[in-house]
């Protein structure tokens, strides 16, 4: 990590790079605080993929700091391995068209859904919810 | 509070080309639907075509305009 003046966005592109997927989200998996966010969260956990998550909403720095890094305005956002996969629709886009599975490395489920999973049977609890930043 | 419509108006003002259907989802002025269908698009990645439509409207998102979904399609 460089030296800069900004420990905020430091902070949130290292929570980037040492999880291979993370979700920026309003709430956390267990109870999102926004539909959208409830919606990539459905999608990751239909998939059965751990993700790690932060949320945005204790700190409105977070999400700032989060938008300039990715030139991105919108939350929740999906990482997978450093990048930028997209907010709720590119997420829900992708699960439905297996794209996600794909980007996952994991299995598309054996019955593809019509639509996002709204209410998916709830996956096992995620790897760990990283909320340093707050 | 913008309308459907001015959400429809500067799309197709800023994109050209652009065929566009915004619609308000909650009714309250705040969460928007769009679907984007432009030429411009072509070539360029989902996140792209996203990002050139969320620049339109710069920090009213997630300010006046809540949420503004989106749909895109280059052709």
């Amino acid at each position: 990590m460089s030296e800069t003046e900004n420990p905020l966005r430091d902070a949130i592109a290292e929570a980037i790079s040492e999880n291979d997927v993370i979700l920026f989200m309003k709430g956390v998996p267990e109870a999102p605080a926004c539909g959208f966010s409830a919606r990539a969260t459905a999608c990751l956990q239909a998939l059965q993929v751990p993700f790690a998550s932060v949320d945005v909403l204790p700190d409105p720095r977070i999400r700032q700091e989060l938008s300039a890094l990715s030139n991105w305005p919108t939350i929740p956002q999906l990482f997978v391995k450093g990048e930028l996969v997209g907010g709720s629709d590119i997420i829900m886009e992708m699960y439905e068209s297996g794209e996600l599975a794909q980007t996952l490395g994991v299995d598309a489920p054996a019955q593809a859904p019509e639509s996002a999973p709204a209410g998916a049977d709830p996956a096992p609890a995620p790897l760990g919810i990283e909320n340093r930043l707050g | 509070m913008p309308s459907a419509a001015d959400i429809k108006q500067r799309i197709e003002d800023a994109i050209p080309g652009a065929q566009v259907d915004v619609e308000d989802w909650t009714g309250g002025g705040d969460h928007f639907r769009a679907t984007v269908v432009s030429p411009t698009f072509i070539g360029k990645s989902r996140l792209e075509q996203h990002r050139m439509v969320y620049a339109v409207f710069g920090d009213e998102i997630g300010g006046p305009i809540h949420a503004l979904s989106l749909s895109t399609k280059a052709e």
